[in-house]
């Protein structure tokens, strides 16, 4: 079922203001066609009949604050999903990587994680994991807990495990993980290399420098100002040759950047130039 | 054509004879199994200096990558694009929406992805579009839905009509699989039924 049109456009932009002032978040550059459905939505879920009563709620419960930020950003996620990106890094960036002493990798906006483990199990077979690092960030500390404990709901494993095959992995998947009844816990050891931490792309800035930003499907949720804001955070933190991977129809098109990166293969990385 | 098929086609031709003064800014199509040979037959015939923009919702597979682009792209003259977040939105263009994300419309400009949860057990779903168009565009929006085997667009041409936008179904008995046009001849009151011979037609004449 569709949600409903509970708050109105102008009600959405108040609320939008009151979260900013109270709490520091800011969604003001969100895309309002996405932000506005699942403000709907969690008025679908969370049984609010008008948007005073949602309003009440944020304005006066600052645990509810933290679900409602869980909520209104997508967490959707999957495992090695458009395997032939996955077959990309694994055949194209991860040798040039290789020659690196030690790899740094950022996973930006990664929720619940899937995208880090698919990372530490392409570093493994590539024998590079022992010298690298992942940084998983995402604004909601609640997705990163799920991330930490590495368990994982065993109905998706046949469609990871296809994924896994088509990009190029030759293992058996389920070597990676333990089963048990309806959900399976990841090696512990994909877990070693693995810092999660709280960042927030729209107000927080660089941290580190890196060979390898990952950021897929995160961008799609903010206007064209705010990615561009973001393109450059991830320009000051990545390093001379380094590479960019976005999601499958994302693009670095419409932005500054474009100038200085150029496309790596059919798919959407692109590598930093060596001048600048 | 039968006499129930041809008592629907008079009464939706009534229908839109009062809604004809307002000007289409886009049309959206929407369709499951049995849509792709209607699409083709109606790139076939689409004139070339088409007004508007048309945007097609249909249900593939995740990992399809731009096949449907090509493929549609054999068939007409016209640019068929498959959409990237913030595509700015032309006219005398046929949009596709990629496999494996939702399209919502940000104005009358630009279109953005989502890649939120299924709808339908559906993504691309075709409510999803049909509901943020019709917010968008209101009158001057035409849905189209065509063959398929699940519910998804029926809910969202409820929301376009809501809207006073103008609602295409295609006549159940020429549909592959009909599930999805009956559905929606049943639930919501439609302007026009149209056939895969006629639909290019229709769309010349807005």
């Amino acid at each position: 079922m569709l949600e409903p049109s509970i708050v109105k456009d102008e009600e959405v932009e108040y609320l939008i203001k009151d979260v900013y002032e109270m709490y520091g978040y800011d969604f003001s550059q969100y895309s309002r066609a996405s932000f506005k459905r699942r403000v709907n939505r969690i008025c679908l879920i969370d049984r609010f009949t008008s948007f005073a009563e949602l309003r009440y709620t944020i304005l006066n419960d600052p645990e509810y604050l933290k679900r409602f930020v869980e909520e209104i950003t997508v967490n959707v996620t999957e495992m090695f999903r458009d395997p032939h990106f996955f077959k990309s890094l694994r055949e194209k960036i991860l040798p040039q990587l290789g020659t690196y002493p030690l790899i740094r990798i950022w996973v930006a906006g990664c929720s619940t994680g899937e995208e880090a483990y698919s990372m530490a199990i392409l570093l493994k077979e590539a024998n590079l994991y022992h010298k690298s690092l992942i940084y998983g960030t995402d604004l909601n500390p609640s997705v990163l807990e799920t991330a930490r404990s590495g368990v994982f709901p065993l109905q998706q494993m046949k469609t990871y495990s296809e994924n896994y095959i088509l990009s190029g992995g030759k293992k058996d998947f389920s070597d990676y993980y333990t089963a048990n009844y309806d959900s399976v816990r990841f090696d512990k050891s994909l877990q070693e290399k693995l810092i999660l931490s709280t960042h927030n792309l729209v107000s927080d800035s660089s941290f580190n420098s890196f060979q390898l930003i990952i950021c897929r499907n995160v961008l799609i949720y903010f206007d064209r100002e705010l990615q561009e804001r973001v393109f450059k955070l991830f320009d000051n933190s990545l390093e001379n040759l380094g590479y960019l991977a976005l999601g499958a129809k994302e693009t670095i098109r419409f932005s500054k950047l474009d100038r200085n990166y150029h496309q790596v293969d059919d798919q959407r990385i692109w590598k930093k130039a060596e001048h600048m | 054509m039968t006499s129930a098929s041809g008592r629907r086609q008079s009464i939706c031709n009534t229908l839109i004879m009062e809604t004809e003064n307002t000007k289409t800014e886009l049309v959206v199509i929407g369709g499951s199994a049995g849509s792709l040979q209607v699409i083709l037959e109606m790139l076939k015939k689409l004139k070339n200096g088409l007004g508007i923009p048309i945007v097609l919702v249909l249900h593939r597979k995740a990992y399809s990558n731009n096949i449907l682009q090509t493929l549609l792209q054999q068939f007409i003259s016209i640019e068929v694009v498959e959409i990237d977040d913030k595509t700015e939105i032309q006219n005398n263009k046929v949009y596709v929406v990629p496999a494996d994300y939702h399209l919502l419309f940000e104005n009358k400009n630009m279109m953005s992805l989502d890649f939120s949860e299924k709808m339908n057990y559906s993504r691309p779903s075709i409510d999803v579009t049909f509901k943020s168009a019709a917010e968008v565009y209101g009158e001057s929006l035409v849905g189209v839905l065509l063959s398929g085997a699940n519910a998804d667009g029926v809910e969202g041409l409820g929301f376009i009509k809501k809207n006073k936008g103008k609602v295409w179904i295609q006549e159940p008995e020429t549909a592959e699989v009909d599930y999805m046009p009956k559905h929606a001849l049943l639930e919501v009151a439609c302007d026009l039924i149209i056939t895969p011979d006629n639909l290019a037609g229709y769309i010349n004449q807005l």
